[in-house]
């Protein structure tokens, strides 16, 4: 795996979340996955419970459905800037990597604000095609904060 | 401009100007100018969170040991929450007395004594003022003027009680006792939760909502909205209308608990009565989870009690979500922004698997929550909404104009019973 594959993952990955491509979102995974959202304070203090907390592609794809058949909230979209990945060198589990991400919210009435700061704790692997699916994305959110609510995965 | 003709006996105490439309008889209205007002914010802050009310400030498992303190608020007052080495939770306001600074500035943290940044007056744990830096001057010059007693300054010190590891505050002498704040039906539903065990903190997340706090614990108090507003619970049976349950308003108002049951009967005639198919509403939908591990919960508390809210006045929650534990903690933040503070708990003796159910099953709660996310945003669409219409007011008369427990969950009696104890304390 080259450091270039995982920056065109992460730049896909972007672009799916921010162009409303919600279905998809999953696919960036492994089956077996661990997907979480937290914040810098809880991360320090070793804190397990996420915002969002998933050990399975089915349950992304469930707050997929969830976000789409169940949940109301205001129509908005995100655009998230995605620093450069840090990677670690390639171990028995994967690659190691870290991003920093800015992610702003453009509610539907064009309000447009900085929703979150932080940085992407990941750890990839080569689908049978070579391709890079995460098989961890831990999202270390800087503020402890959230506005509103966290409805579009980041 | 001011009516300087105007007296001031015709103003309900504590607010500036008089209310748009006064407030009517009864429970069943609630003027939107109550959201809206900054003279009604100021007046809550003497009179509901500084009132006769008992404030949950922080877990006492957060402050274990002789000298933690815990940064922390009342109705956005900072205070601080300290064990002292006689075992005692003392709790005093996060204020120096000399000129107003902060006296701790992180929000946890173990200390022998406190010591104010800013000129370095100091403080025991009890929030007693033990030392002033230079009391005697410099070299003869200077210094405190020698009828200054450092024992008539001390920040404002509050009531502090202890209900199964929650622990409350009250800035009022003359407010009952909390086990008689609470009540008894409330006290045992705290037990049911929370007796006799190690609780543990497993994260802690802010939420800050778009609206009035006031909605937000309306919101929490309102059974009736559960099935309607929230289409996860009932798609999967969490918690439905028809569900074995109830509601319990404390004898001031103020206190509920709403609460539901699988009721597997009740679930098999109202299948057979079609009874949201009937209603048509929203809730009739085909579906299903990738993953229905989220939803495999266990009966912990052995009672088949798959949901248990319970609120105390002004602004606590206890909740349990099946396997899902939060304590959340109402902070205003001016007339139209809120504080949520989400605690997710579990217990010191939870087995690796119900452990790893909370961690799922906090995907129901919170800023994220399956069921909680609309709890974030709907307040803000009242707050929204009733611009402009502050001559104007809810409707609360679901379930009667009463505020007492009941069977059903279709009722607004806990709502009711909020805006009693709301007016009892403001006199509005
Ligand atoms: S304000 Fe605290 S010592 Fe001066
Ligand atoms: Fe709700």
């Amino acid at each position: 795996m080259q450091i270039t594959d995982i920056i065109a993952a992460q730049a896909r990955y972007a672009r799916c979340i921010d162009t409303d491509q919600l279905e998809a979102w999953p696919g960036f995974f492994t089956e077996d996955c661990l997907y979480r959202i937290t914040t810098a304070e809880n991360h320090r203090l070793g804190y397990a419970a996420g915002i969002i907390w998933a050990d399975s592609r089915g349950m992304l794809e469930d707050r997929v459905a969830a976000l789409r058949e169940a949940n109301i909230y205001e129509r908005h979209s995100y655009r998230h800037i995605l620093g450069l990945p840090l990677l670690e060198d390639e171990g028995p589990e994967g690659v190691r990597s870290e991003t920093p991400f800015l992610v702003a919210r453009i509610m539907r009435d064009g309000a447009t604000d900085l929703f979150a700061t932080g940085r992407y704790l990941d750890l990839w692997r080569a689908d049978e095609a070579g391709a890079p699916k995460l098989a961890e994305r831990i999202v270390v959110c800087d503020s402890s904060r959230t506005d509103t609510l966290l409805a579009l995965p980041l | 401009m001011p009516d300087h003709n105007l007296p001031e006996t015709a103003l309900p105490h504590g607010l500036t100007a008089p209310p748009e439309v006064p407030w009517p008889e009864g429970l069943t209205r609630v003027p939107y100018w109550v959201f809206q007002r900054e003279d009604v914010a100021a007046l809550e802050q003497t009179h509901v969170f500084r009132g006769e009310t008992w404030n949950y400030l922080c877990l006492e498992a957060e402050i274990a040991k002789p000298g933690d303190y815990r940064a922390t608020t009342l109705g956005g007052v900072p205070i601080l929450a300290v064990r002292d080495h006689d075992g005692e939770i003392y709790a005093f306001e996060n204020r120096c007395v000399h000129r107003g600074a902060l006296i701790a500035l992180e929000d946890f943290g173990h200390a022998r004594e406190f010591t104010c940044v800013y000129h370095a007056w100091s403080y025991d744990l009890q929030g007693n003022l033990k030392g002033v830096a230079f009391k005697d001057g410099i070299n003869g010059q200077g210094g405190m003027p020698e009828c200054f007693r450092m024992s008539e300054h001390s920040p404002r010190k509050l009531r502090t009680a202890v209900v199964h590891g929650l622990v409350f505050a009250s800035a009022s002498d003359t407010v009952p006792p909390i086990e008689e704040y609470l009540g008894d039906e409330i006290m045992e539903r705290i037990d049911r939760v929370l007796g006799g065990r190690e609780v543990e903190v497993i994260g802690r997340f802010t939420q800050e909502l778009p609206n009035n706090w006031k909605l937000y614990v309306e919101n929490v108090r309102d059974s009736y909205h559960a099935s309607l507003l929230h289409l996860f619970f009932t798609t999967f049976e969490l918690n439905r209308l028809n569900m074995k349950g109830g509601l319990i308003v404390s004898e001031s108002g103020g206190n509920h608990v709403s609460y539901s049951a699988i009721d597997r009967e009740a679930e098999a005639k109202a299948k057979a009565a079609n009874d949201y198919a009937a209603q048509n509403i929203r809730s009739e939908s085909d579906y299903r989870l990738k993953d229905p591990s989220v939803l495999e919960g266990q009966d912990e508390f052995g009672d088949g009690v798959t949901l248990q809210i319970l609120s105390v006045f002004p602004g606590f929650v206890l909740q349990q979500i099946q396997n899902a534990l939060a304590i959340r903690q109402v902070v205003p933040r001016g007339v139209g922004r809120t504080d949520l503070h989400w605690t997710y708990i579990g217990f010191k003796d939870d087995t690796p698997e119900l452990r790893k159910m909370r961690l799922k099953q906090g995907n129901l709660v919170g800023p994220a929550g399956y069921v909680s996310m609309e709890d974030g945003c709907v307040g803000g669409f009242v707050q929204r909404g009733v611009v402009g219409a502050s001559d104007r007011h809810a409707v609360l008369e679901m379930g009667g104009a009463d505020a007492s427990s009941t069977r059903t969950r279709a009722t607004e009696a806990s709502v009711r019973g909020f805006w009693k104890a709301y007016r009892e304390c403001t006199g509005l």
